[in-house]
């Protein structure tokens, strides 16, 4: 029974409960409305509630357990001996997979019977052929006992797949039942509903919770997975970032520190660009600005946010980048040669400062605006000018609140990616001159995860110990900055 | 009660401080106040009293030009300080506000020191050549606030950590720390108990030794104890305009009767 047909078939006895429940709590109320407890609708939804939760949270769990029990007992048959030369059980596994949905595939065709599906065998026919006659390559010629194998996680699958559409019509019933036998017109159904609805909410909650919390555990473990293979004194101390990829033979050099300096180097020039203009920018906004020109300048302002940083990584790598060589290069306006190529951190910092000029902005303005009018009225009712009103009242008052902005625009500029891909080169060098190449910490997660790399060696798994070694990295500036923003609001309310 | 008493102490001044003539304030499309005559004596205590939206706090705010920080407020008419129109465009709405100081309805001490309150507005206009000057105008000020005796142990406490009496008294403090020669108070006390109130109510009756007062407030019985001269406003008019002990106990006008005896307002 196809999953579909399971939730089709239940959803229609939800629907069908909504409307018996809603008749039979009528009936017991003889038909007047007012001898209700509740509105009748909620009969009708306390009735498709009970349907519909219990048996679909049930096939939910069936849908994700029964995958890894009949895996478990497919692995089973696979003994070492079987496992070829440079394959692995996951590989074999996978093989299987692959000619169990590929016979599924052909009974389907119906270019093999139903029967000759389970019983086929390798001696007689040539199963790679057969599966791609209908379209199913498999990579290597399928032994005896993968299709042993396979043929056993098509029948576990399939009495699987039966039981399951059984139990879950079954609980859906007796929620059916159950819930129709509840209604009556004392029965307290809105009640019911509502916490429904309580429940629902807390499980969307909850996943996006979890969800986060699942990120992190496999950053963790896989982080952990990484520091087994290569010592964490290297990584973390290291100065050289020279990964060989293995194949090409020798170790590899994977030192943190070139990254981080790229990374908080780019990040640095970009907050000098940023912090500054948005702050004017904001200052102008909510201060100097006739209501007119907020009303378009601000949308223009925010518009910058929702470029996509492609885009601006695009803008500093034809734009920007040949400007700087332009200015700095040999045969430029300064007459220097202090820029060989236009792929810099200088770059890439102005870009993302551009990028980030928006978010700085936007979040100033409101805590400019958040600052009382008292305080400027308190300030010109003294004879104060309107700069002196802002640089000696305004500024000290909302300085907590842009600090928390400035953090969390830094947070930003530090998961920052595709500019520096594009703008910053590729280049791990622990330099001063903002005009050289420099790359970053998301740069270098990027260049080692794409490519022919498996996922067991240290080039790759080092990818998730820099993801993990960013992750805290912003997670304690943004928890920095919202203590800052929080202990900031507590001071006018 | 001892309002009379207050009342009948001589006003002996009789220099014209504020002068204003055909007063007219636009909010938008609002027509707020209408044609406003009124003139207003040196070292004595003015009181504006009226129901609420009648106008009294937006023609005080006329008096130093606080409106222009408004975008849609629009005056017309004359205001004159000692003979000369604080509306003409050669008056610098700046310097006029150092020499007209104003205390707000709720305290606004900036979130500073206690110190660096009182002493923002000498340094803004360089009051002070040193910083024994400084110290020297900040103490004045605090006395003159009636609160040195408080604050004189932590002066570089922040101002937001007084009590909501003591940091109205630190705002008056501020604003006579720049000397100026009329203080508008836009009702001072109402966000004070009567213990705070009675304070602040003392200090505005001694403030009158050395500048002309103008408070607004809601609180006819405050109106009656500080003030020597009281306006009744209604509906954007100046309904009556004369000795406060003569407003109290003789109003000319059938309105002012109604309001100071409660029938409308």
């Amino acid at each position: 029974m196809s999953t579909l047909l399971i939730v089709a078939l239940v959803g229609a006895l939800a629907v069908v409960g909504y409307v018996l429940g809603v008749r039979r709590a009528m009936a017991s109320a003889d038909g007047d409305l007012r001898l209700l407890h509740s509105l009748k609708s909620y009969y009708g939804q306390n009735v498709a509630l009970l349907v519909l939760v219990p048996s679909l949270l049930v096939l939910v769990i069936w849908m994700t357990v029964q995958p890894l029990l009949i895996e478990q007992s497919v692995l089973g048959m696979i003994s070492n001996t079987d496992v070829a030369e440079g394959s692995s059980r996951s590989l074999m596994m996978a093989d299987v997979r692959r000619v169990a949905d590929g016979l599924d595939v052909a009974v389907a065709q119906g270019a093999m019977s139903r029967e000759a599906a389970s019983d086929v065998r390798v001696d007689f026919t040539n199963v790679r052929e057969r599966l791609a006659s209908v379209g199913v390559a498999v990579g290597s010629t399928v032994t005896q006992t993968t299709l042993e194998a396979a043929q056993k996680f098509r029948a576990l699958s399939g009495t699987g797949n039966m039981v399951r559409g059984i139990v879950v019509l079954l609980i859906a019933a007796a929620g059916f039942g159950y819930a129709l036998k509840q209604t009556d017109k004392d029965f307290r159904a809105r009640n019911v509903v509502e916490r429904g609805i309580l429940v629902l909410l807390i499980a969307a909650a909850s996943i996006a919770v979890l969800t986060t919390l699942g990120i992190v555990f496999s950053l963790i473990f896989n982080t952990i997975d990484f520091f087994e293979s290569f010592p964490g004194a290297d990584f973390f101390f290291g100065t050289r970032w020279e990964p060989s990829f293995s194949g090409r033979g020798g170790a590899s050099d994977l030192g943190f520190l070139p990254l981080i300096w790229g990374t908080l180097y780019i990040s640095i020039i970009a907050l000098v660009v940023a912090v500054p203009l948005g702050l004017f920018a904001a200052i102008y906004l909510s201060e100097y600005a006739s209501n007119s020109v907020r009303s378009i300048a601000k949308p223009v302002l925010e518009v910058l946010a929702g470029i996509p940083t492609i885009v601006y990584g695009l803008f500093a790598l034809l734009t920007v980048g040949p400007l700087l060589v332009n200015i700095f290069g040999a045969d430029g306006l300064l007459g220097v040669n202090w820029m060989s190529g236009g792929t810099a951190a200088m770059t890439a910092g102005l870009v993302m400062g551009i990028m980030l000029i928006p978010f700085v902005s936007s979040l100033s303005d409101d805590i400019i605006n958040a600052v009382p009018q008292a305080m400027r009225d308190g300030s010109y009712g003294l004879g104060a000018t309107q700069s002196e009103t802002i640089r000696q009242v305004i500024l000290p008052a909302a300085l907590p609140g842009i600090v928390g902005a400035v953090l969390l625009a830094a947070s930003r500029a530090i998961g920052e990616t595709m500019i520096v891909v594009l703008g910053a080169g590729a280049a791990a060098s622990l330099s001063l001159n903002p005009l050289e190449a420099m790359t970053t910490v998301t740069a270098k997660i990027v260049s080692q995860l794409t490519g022919d790399g498996e996922f067991n060696s240290p080039e790759t798994m080092v990818a998730f110990a820099l993801g993990m070694t960013l992750f805290v990295i912003t997670l304690a500036l943004n928890v920095v900055a919202l203590i800052i923003v929080r202990k900031y609001r507590e001071q006018y309310d | 009660m001892n309002d009379m008493r207050i009342v009948k102490r001589d006003v002996d001044m009789n220099d014209i401080k504020i002068s204003a003539k055909g007063v007219q304030v636009y909010y938008g499309d609002t027509h707020a106040i209408k044609d406003v005559n009124v003139e207003i004596k040196d070292k004595t205590v003015t009181a504006f009293i009226g129901p609420s939206g009648c106008g009294k706090s937006t023609f005080l705010r006329c008096l130093n030009r606080m409106n222009d920080t408004i975008d849609i407020c629009r005056v017309e008419g004359s205001i004159q300080i000692e003979g000369e129109d604080i509306y003409d465009k050669r008056v610098d709405p700046v310097q006029l506000r150092a020499k007209v100081g104003m205390v707000f309805q709720k305290p606004n001490p900036f979130p500073k020191s206690i110190y660096d309150n009182v002493a923002y507005g000498p340094r803004i206009h360089g009051l002070a050549r040193t910083k024994a000057d400084l110290d020297e105008i900040v103490e004045k000020s605090l006395r003159r606030g009636a609160i040195w005796n408080e604050v004189k142990d932590r002066l570089h406490a922040p101002g937001t950590g007084l009590s909501g009496g003591q940091q109205q008294r630190l705002c008056i403090a501020r604003a006579v720390a720049t000397e100026p020669e009329v203080l508008l108070m836009d009702e001072p006390c109402s966000a004070l108990d009567p213990i705070a109130t009675a304070q602040v109510e003392e200090l505005i009756d001694e403030l009158r030794e050395n500048f002309s007062v103008v408070i607004v407030t809601h609180s006819m019985q405050q109106a009656a104890r500080v003030s020597q001269k009281t306006a009744f406003f209604h509906l954007g008019n100046l309904v009556e305009y004369g000795e406060t002990g003569q407003i109290f106990t003789n109003p000319q006008d059938p309105r002012t009767e109604s309001y100071i005896t409660g029938r409308i307002g």
